[in-house]
């Protein structure tokens, strides 16, 4: 027999012992998730753009800015466009040009009245895809009643632009007696939103990816100025309106819990989520209530104008489906809380950067 | 959906959590091994339903926090090379190395792009002939699987501008490492169901035997995870120790048989280091030898890897119960999810993270008698 060969055991596994990735505490370059609509995104205009632009307005951090000019309130807002594809179920980047910004206008109560319009256009774009967005940005803006009254174009070398980006701007009246703005929610005021979330997103993920769902899931973009008039209508004391583009409705109330300094609870199974944005989020990891929407509101209300504002936004074709999901509360200011469809509850979050599909 | 829907019962959920609190009569630590169902727990809010002699342990089946940093290290070498198309799922851009990240490779010009599958990496590497695409092959066997198949079909279709790094982890050696821990308080597993509907569960009855402990087989909707709880909850009660499937819609005792043959064919069992604990005797695979050629850490020569572990978080001690996310002084304080100390607050499914998004919050809110929300559309 030979003697037996001494070998060393394996260091036993330490669980105790478990050490930890090195934080990144800064981001020395701008990383995607700076546009992800989410914390990083609050980080970089609060700590790098505020600073530097100064200004009063500014500071006020909302979709829109609400000027004083010759006697009239103005909304004024701009936004840029990124999308890829530049088509995609339900619209286009032309659509959400003019949408995303006749929408942040309306959040401020505003009907847009004119828009400009600049295109950075990548050498090689065939003529005819900026043909089709063209038409498709003049048609939503009939459709929304605005006017593209003044635009720009810019073309910068192959390689360095994704086809297309589009900035715009927009401008509207505010109306008299009409104040939106997050300082103007209490306590007991009802949370409302005006249909199903998570439609754009997933739809953009679904032909972005080449990702299949089962049914194909349309992008919600629409302009929603016609929704508001209805709403005020019924009363101008709304207190405070937002769309929940990038970051979805978890980053729009969380944006205005910490801007009113009130708390929001939320009924989880009272959130509208179709089916097919559910199943999708579900195989992915991701979480709908972070997911972009592209023609949905959310609304903060008196508790005794919540009934008529509801039935008014149900009698318009693009509120037809809203409905109470919870309200503002004292307690815990500055965050948001879900009751789970079990009885449990749980913080919802602001997003910090981009969503990230799980690995499994 | 339906399912799903189904899964999350209010109705079903309150008959399974009252048998639950008749059954307890003493305390017991349970272990949930995956990442996923830890999430469902926290998300559902169901260990706040759960009677307080049943306290649920966060167990390690995170394969983003398990990854050792060497090989994180890799890959952000290897994803920072200029003929590189890095790809990877979405949730280990974020996951730091020694100072940077994969957003961070990203960002000074690395070609690091997030796929939904393997099959989509192949694609990549034959639309891109004159570029090397590697994909980031993590995970415990669930992943292992597609990776393996991914690999079968380079060599099958000739593709040899492809690779995998290669760092896949095998729960049992895992379960093995934690129960002969001396500080371990677990006392049944709810093992992780999509891992046996892959391996089926003829590596558990020598576990459950060995260690006098319940295992059951559970699945990650609400329903499932209380189910489960009720069945290791109800075997401890009576004093017997055995495994149980509560996940026969996915799971056969047997597995897949067809996964099973491709992880035989494409990987070897290896001893396997998991971030932080150290070296897992057979707790990991590796390409095998007929499929070295596809080892990226052998194409990319990557070595001399230096890596730097920062100050010591109390993860570990998370990870085996012995402390709360909360509890730590550190937890949502000098560490969060922006700013992590630690993998467990890195990776969406760590135990520390799943506590900082739908936990902060110390005292519930009392239910808005005054207000019903209106029905979902």
């Amino acid at each position: 027999m030979p003697e037996p060969i001494d070998i060393l055991p394996a260091p036993r596994p330490d669980l105790t012992a478990w050490t930890c990735p090195v934080p990144l505490r800064d981001q020395p370059r701008v990383v995607t998730g700076h546009g992800g609509g989410g914390a990083m995104t609050a980080e970089l205009v609060s700590e790098v753009f505020a600073p530097a632009f100064g200004g009063e307005l500014l500071g006020r951090l909302g979709d829109s800015a609400v000027l004083s000019l010759g006697g009239a309130r103005l909304a004024f807002t701009t936004d840029s466009y990124v999308v890829r594809p530049l088509f995609f179920p339900g619209g286009s980047i032309g659509d959400l040009a003019v949408n995303g910004t006749v929408n942040d206008l309306a959040m401020s109560g505003a009907r847009a009245t004119y828009l400009s319009c600049g295109f950075i256009l990548e050498e090689g774009l065939e003529m005819s895809v900026l043909g089709r967005v063209a038409e498709a940005l003049g048609a939503a803006a009939r459709v929304a009643g605005v006017e593209v009254a003044t635009g720009d174009t810019k073309v910068v070398e192959a390689g360095h632009g994704d086809g297309i980006f589009i900035n715009t701007a927009g401008i509207g009246l505010v109306p008299a007696g009409v104040d939106l703005r997050p300082q103007r929610v209490v306590p007991g005021d009802v949370v409302i939103v005006s249909g199903a979330i998570g439609l754009h997103g997933v739809a953009i993920l679904s032909v972005r990816e080449g990702l299949e769902f089962g049914v194909q899931i349309e992008s919600d973009c629409a302009p929603l100025g016609g929704l508001v008039d209805a709403m005020l209508a019924v009363t101008p004391d709304l207190h405070v309106l937002r769309d929940p583009t990038r970051g979805g409705l978890a980053a729009a109330l969380n944006e205005i819990a910490a801007a009113a300094g009130v708390g929001v609870v939320i009924q989880e199974r009272s959130v509208p989520v179709p089916p097919p944005v559910a199943g999708a989020c579900a195989m992915l990891g991701l979480d709908p209530m972070y997911v972009a929407n592209e023609g949905k509101l959310v609304a903060f209300v008196p508790r005794e104008h919540a009934e008529a504002v509801l039935a008014a936004m149900r009698a318009h074709p693009l509120g037809a489906d809203a409905v109470v999901i919870g309200e503002a509360v004292e307690t815990h200011p500055g965050m948001v809380v879900a009751r789970t469809g079990l009885g449990g509850t749980r913080v919802v979050d602001l997003p910090i950067g981009e969503q990230l599909p799980r690995i499994c | 959906m339906k399912y799903i829907e189904e899964f999350q019962d209010p109705e079903l959920a309150r008959r399974l959590l009252d048998d639950i609190h008749a059954t307890v009569t003493r305390p017991w630590a349970l272990m949930e091994v995956c990442g996923g169902q830890t999430h469902t727990i926290i998300r559902h809010g169901i260990d706040q339903l759960l009677p307080d002699q049943v306290e649920l342990i966060h167990g390690p089946g995170c394969p983003v926090c398990v990854t050792p940093l060497e090989v994180i290290d890799k890959a952000l070498e290897i994803a920072s090379r200029p003929e590189v198309i890095f790809c990877s799922f979405g949730d280990m851009l974020r996951v730091p190395g020694t100072g940077r990240d994969l957003f961070r490779v990203r960002a000074e010009g690395g070609d690091v792009r997030v796929v939904y599958s393997p099959l989509d990496a192949l694609r990549i590497a034959q639309q891109n002939p004159t570029r090397q695409v590697v994909f980031f092959g993590i995970g415990f066997e669930t992943t292992a699987p597609p990776n393996a198949m991914t690999v079968h079909q380079a060599r099958k279709l000739g593709i040899r501008n492809f690779s995998l790094l290669v760092s896949h982890v095998r729960v049992p050696p895992a379960i093995e490492a934690i129960m002969q821990s001396p500080s371990c308080r677990v006392q049944g597993f709810l093992a992780a169901g999509h891992v046996c509907s892959v391996m089926g569960v003829a590596e558990y009855p020598v576990l459950a035997e060995r260690h006098r402990v319940p295992i059951v087989v559970t699945g990650f909707e609400p329903l499932d995870i209380l189910e489960g709880v009720r069945r290791a909850v109800r075997q401890l009660e009576r004093g017997i120790h055995t495994v149980e499937n509560a996940y026969p819609r996915a799971v056969r005792p047997e597995g897949n048989p067809a996964a099973l043959a491709m992880l035989e064919d494409v990987f070897e069992v290896t001893d396997r280091a998991w971030r932080g604990i150290g070296t897992i005797p057979g707790s990991g695979w590796r390409l095998s030898e007929r499929y070295r050629e596809f080892d990226a850490e052998q194409r990319f020569s990557v070595t001399g890897i230096q890596t730097r572990e920062p100050a010591a978080c109390r993860a570990g001690e998370v990870l085996q119960g012995l402390l709360k996310p909360h509890e730590c002084e550190a937890f949502g304080t000098t560490c969060t999810p922006r700013n992590p100390l630690g993998a467990t607050m890195v990776s969406s499914e760590g135990a520390c993270a799943a506590y900082y998004l739908y936990r902060r919050l110390e005292t519930p809110p009392a239910a808005p008698a005054h207000l019903e929300a209106s029905p979902v559309a």
